[in-house]
């Protein structure tokens, strides 16, 4: 793009983009780390997991008040508007997906010895290369400006929707065959449900691409896979 | 509160789509200069309409066309159309004086005429009317609360309009022009020699008068054009680039140029 006549006016700009590329890659990580901590039980890269949270909490701050400084200094107008906002917005984002991948390492701390079920934890597993590479990608157009790709992002939400409840469904396959694995399994559903949630945050990350590209907001109904864990209130009404 | 921060939006349906002056295929000449080229633009019934663009882009120019005020200087000319309530503005066989009553304007410099406050405002009036005394001290007192200016310049009509500041001259200056009623009045740059207050009074009193009159207003300050209009229109090298809702041009405008320029990236 074509540079303000105010070259400190890029720098702002140039400076918020970098600390928000830091912020994606330490979320990023965190959420691979939580997960590995999780499967294979290493509670000392979990501790590590939780202990990275304060610094993206500390760039959350730092993006918002550096978007505020320059809404108020320089009264931005449309594109520059929109990537104020979405600045604020993508940092929101990324700021939960860390907590998110904390609760993870948090639930691998509290596991520690206990009896585990590798063949459980597979689906996990899969559920979290899945919204990893959502996060990734999603970051990828937001460093690019790509809409388009934005937007497969946020269609792809689907299949990890789809993954959660084939994950439930296992879990409590699990959690029948034998009480023993009860306690982990149910670490293991929060854990799923965590994930999916960060799946969440990646298609809020690619609307806020396509609204800072195009100006224009995303329909507010993504696709949505039908889900065991929704409940459908009418259905189990006609039911009984 | 909410209704004060609210940025200005069309102030009703019906009358954001009515046509008060519609502009159909305005070409304009400054002897061989081409300054305007083939413009097309609406300006809506009570509606505010902000022209914006870099200096030179043909802004004032359509501004003066639309009260024909390009008639004084020789070697100046317009063609198309510039309908005035479907009436053709740029015929020939038009009277000048009575299209000026109907489209005022309020220039960059205040320009009240060497006279009193109370005259600034009657002189104007008279050209056009010839009323009792009563009901002229009527019309200066209502064009001057109309102006906010009333409860300033009240102990003092018949002080000279040069005693006033910069503001109160600019505010004198709409009272001026609101005092022979017109339908549409053209602010050229009315507050680029005023002070933030005085410019703030200036913006509520646009405000104010919308709704009841149609006003375009040509400004550098695009941060004013954002806060006072209901449109806006972005002009470059003499040709309409954009014209749509404002809330549309400062947050996802159309055209790379109508970007670029509102956000500061130009040239």
């Amino acid at each position: 793009m074509v540079e303000h006549t105010v070259k400190s006016y890029d720098r702002d700009l140039d400076t918020i983009e970098r600390l928000i590329a830091e912020m994606g890659g330490i979320a990023e990580k965190m959420v691979v780390e939580g997960m590995d901590a999780l499967a294979s039980g290493d509670t000392v890269l979990a501790h590590q997991v939780v202990a990275t949270d304060p610094r993206l909490d500390a760039l959350q701050r730092e993006i918002e008040d550096l978007a505020v400084m320059t809404i108020a200094r320089r009264q931005p107008v449309a594109v520059d508007l929109r990537e104020l906002i979405g600045a604020i917005r993508v940092a929101g984002d990324l700021e939960r997906v860390g907590d998110l991948a904390k609760n993870i390492a948090k639930r691998a701390i509290k596991i520690g010895a206990e009896a585990r079920v590798p063949r459980a934890i597979v689906g996990l597993r899969h559920m979290n290369e899945v919204a990893t590479e959502l996060l990734k990608d999603v970051l990828d157009a937001y460093a690019q400006r790509d809409a388009e790709r934005a937007r497969e992002v946020w269609e792809r939400d689907v299949d990890l929707d789809a993954l959660e409840d084939s994950v439930f469904r296992d879990l409590l396959t699990h959690m029948m065959e034998d009480p023993r694995n009860i306690s982990f399994c149910a670490h293991l559903l929060f854990c799923s449900k965590n994930i999916e949630r960060i799946g969440d945050h990646a298609t809020n990350v690619a609307e806020t691409v396509v609204y800072l590209v195009t100006g224009e907001a995303m329909p507010s109904e993504r696709p949505r896979g039908r889900q065991e864990t929704d409940i459908d209130v009418e259905a189990a009404g006609g039911d009984a | 509160m909410s209704d004060q921060v609210a940025a200005p939006r069309p102030a009703n349906a019906a009358s954001a789509n009515k046509d008060k002056v519609v502009v159909r295929g305005l070409n304009f000449y400054y002897g061989k200069t081409h300054a305007l080229k083939e413009v097309n633009l609406n300006l809506y019934e009570g509606q505010v309409t902000a022209f914006i663009g870099p200096s030179g882009c043909g802004k004032s120019t359509l501004l003066r066309v639309l009260n024909r005020m390009y008639d004084l200087y020789p070697g100046q000319r317009a063609e198309g159309e510039v309908l005035l309530d479907g009436e053709n503005v740029l015929s020939k066989d038009l009277d000048l004086n009575l299209l000026r009553s109907r489209v005022g304007m309020v220039f960059q410099k205040p320009t009240p005429f060497p006279m009193t406050i109370y005259d600034n405002i009657a002189f104007g009036v008279r050209l056009y009317e010839k009323l009792p005394k009563s009901e002229m001290d009527a019309r200066v007192e209502s064009s001057l609360k109309r102006s906010a200016l009333w409860n300033e310049v009240k102990d003092k009509l018949h002080a000279s309009g040069l005693s006033l500041s910069g503001g109160q001259q600019q505010r004198l200056c709409i009272a001026r022009t609101v005092a022979i009623a017109p339908e549409v009045i053209l602010f050229d740059e009315p507050c680029s020699a005023l002070d933030p207050i005085s410019t703030a009074k200036i913006e509520e009193l646009i405000d104010e008068l919308s709704g009841e009159y149609t006003i375009a207003i040509v400004t550098h300050n695009m941060q004013q054009a954002a806060r006072v209009s209901h449109y806006t229109a972005f002009m470059y090298l003499g040709e309409m680039v954009e014209f749509n809702e404002t809330n549309n041009v400062f947050t996802s405008p159309r055209d790379k140029r109508t970007q670029d320029y509102v956000t500061g990236r130009f040239g």
